[in-house]
């Protein structure tokens, strides 16, 4: 469960990002998040990985308060919520399997338990005909279903996705939209950070919307035609 | 830490090397570099350390006994010397062995033919423990009664216990100096290199490793680098040294220099080097690391 009450985040410089955010995340949802840029959505997304701590409320993810969140325990959050960013963050010199298996090895995971759950998310992703690709050699919808397959690896409760379809064609948008829906009725709880306004009208999810840091509407339906009016 | 993580842990410090081959090679090199000018001026300073000692150990004291005393009771007075805490070695010459001395020191010199045992005193030939303190053990050699005088020169002593002093100074300070430098240089060479993988750093902690497993294959290649390089520095050191005391044996007819042998110093240089390579390589690796830590 993602929870935040009343968070607000200023960088150091000043800048106010967030003017007090309340929101719920139940487990298993599907949610866009969505707003114009400079809104605050990635800052959001960098609250709930603990790489920022907010300036004040409080931000619950999976069990961690991360207000008062150790050092240490950081890592233990990141295994619950596995992450997807626009420019996919792949290693390039690592074939499509290393850079998954190697999601798996830093963490202590055992060769066998590698040998067996890699070729499952690879499958899973569709991917599995090209694990001895390089990053390069791939589209860019490929990329990212790679970038997929490695945050579901250490089999996290939660994905977050910060503009997941950036970089990536109508048709390719839909298809990552799809498979993070799939991912998400296997049980997982998905957050995705959009741009893309036809797939969240096509999707028919919650969206929660976003301006000058304050939640502004957050429901299943009309986001948009209310903006339209 | 699990035994299958540490197997990883060093297989992916050794895959690092590998596949950031010419950063490895830079910090190498570095290694290399800095160990052999750290070692090499180690070496010329003990090497200088122990040839003034070498001259130091020729001040000796002269002791001469009261010329009434008999023999046996002049002997005698050989345990009273060696009771004084910083002598090392009281030798007792008598009148004769002085005179047969004498007379092959001076052969040729018919001035001094005439010169009988009678005329020369029973004496001991005193070595110190500590030549620097040479002054205060003659004031408590005259002290004992039936030694009539005696004779060193300890200005001269002294001077060589100072040089040495100085020498000592000034080699510690330079080789640790030398030793920063050294850090420094092989320490920003390691961050170069993790500047090159900040992005697998990244992905690491996004994926939730722990600061730990990040850290240690960039120490266990940082070890790997700092033990290659000190082999290497260690070869090196070994062969210019030999063929540097081969140079100057050479040249040094007269014998002025005299070098300790490489093989005499092996075990003392293994040690270091290898403890030298080991400290810079885990230090270097380890500091250098922090800074990407706080992604
Ligand atoms: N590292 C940072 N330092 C200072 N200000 C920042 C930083 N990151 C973002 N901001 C500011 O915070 C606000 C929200 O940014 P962000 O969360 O990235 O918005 P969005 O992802 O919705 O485009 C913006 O005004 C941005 O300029
Ligand atoms: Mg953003």
């Amino acid at each position: 469960m993602i929870e935040f009450t009343n968070v607000e985040k200023t960088y150091e410089q000043g800048n106010k990002a967030l003017n007090g955010i309340s929101m719920t995340i139940e487990d298993g949802e599907f949610c866009f998040l969505v707003g114009p840029s400079g809104s605050g959505k990635s800052t959001i997304i960098r609250l709930i990985t603990g790489e920022l701590k907010p300036t004040a409320g409080s931000v619950h993810v999976n069990g961690y308060s991360l207000e008062r969140i150790r050092k240490r325990e950081i890592p233990y959050l990141r295994r619950t919520v596995g992450v997807v960013f626009q420019d996919f963050r792949l290693i390039s010199n690592m074939t499509v399997y290393e850079n998954v298996a190697f999601a798996m090895r830093v963490i202590g995971a055992r060769e066998k338990e590698i040998r067996d759950r890699v070729p499952y998310v690879l499958e899973l992703v569709g991917l599995e005909n090209k694990k001895n690709r390089l990053p390069g050699e791939m589209s860019g919808g490929e990329q990212q279903r790679l970038a997929i397959a490695r945050a579901l690896v250490n089999n996290p409760s939660t994905i977050i996705a910060d503009e997941p379809t950036g970089n990536l064609d109508p048709a390719r948008s839909f298809e990552i939209m799809a498979l993070l829906e799939e991912i998400n009725n296997l049980g997982t709880t998905v957050l995705v950070v959009t741009h893309a306004r036809d797939l969240v009208e096509r999707f028919g999810k919650r969206v929660i919307a976003i301006n000058d840091g304050l939640v502004v509407s957050d429901g299943m339906e009309g986001y948009y035609s209310h903006e339209d009016q | 830490m699990k035994i299958n993580n540490i197997g990883y842990l060093m297989k992916e410090g050794l895959r690092h090397i590998f596949t950031h081959g010419f950063m490895s090679f830079a910090a190498v090199c570095v290694t290399v570099a800095c160990l052999l000018i750290v070692g090499s001026f180690a070496i010329l300073a003990y090497n200088l350390d122990i040839m003034v000692e070498d001259l130091n150990k020729t001040s000796e004291i002269l002791v001469y006994v009261d010329s009434s005393l008999s023999d046996a009771e002049a002997k005698s007075i050989g345990t009273k010397i060696n009771m004084l805490d910083n002598v090392l070695q009281a030798t007792f010459v008598s009148r004769e062995e002085a005179l047969q001395k004498f007379v092959a020191d001076h052969q040729n010199d018919s001035a001094f033919s005439g010169v009988q045992a009678q005329d020369l005193r029973h004496r001991f030939v005193v070595t110190l423990e500590d030549n620097s303190r040479m002054e205060e053990t003659d004031g408590q050699l005259k002290q004992i009664p039936g030694v009539a005088n005696t004779s060193a020169a300890y200005e001269l002593a002294e001077g060589f216990s100072t040089v040495q002093d100085v020498l000592h100074i000034v080699s510690y300070a330079v080789i640790a100096v030398l030793l920063v430098v050294s850090l420094l240089i092989i320490s920003n060479t390691v961050k170069l290199a993790m500047y090159d993988r900040r992005d697998e750093i990244a992905i690491m902690k996004m994926v939730g490793a722990t600061n730990g497993f990040i850290r240690l294959p960039f120490v266990v290649e940082g070890f790997t680098l700092g033990m290659l390089g000190a082999t290497l520095a260690f070869g090196l050191e070994w062969v210019m040294y030999d063929a540097l005391v081969a140079r100057i044996a050479e040249a040094d007819s007269l014998k002025l220099f005299n070098f300790v042998p490489f093989q005499e110093l092996l075990i003392p240089m293994v040690v270091t080097f290898a403890a030298a390579g080991m400290f810079v390589g885990i230090v270097g690796s380890w500091s250098s690391i922090r800074r990407f830590m706080d992604v």
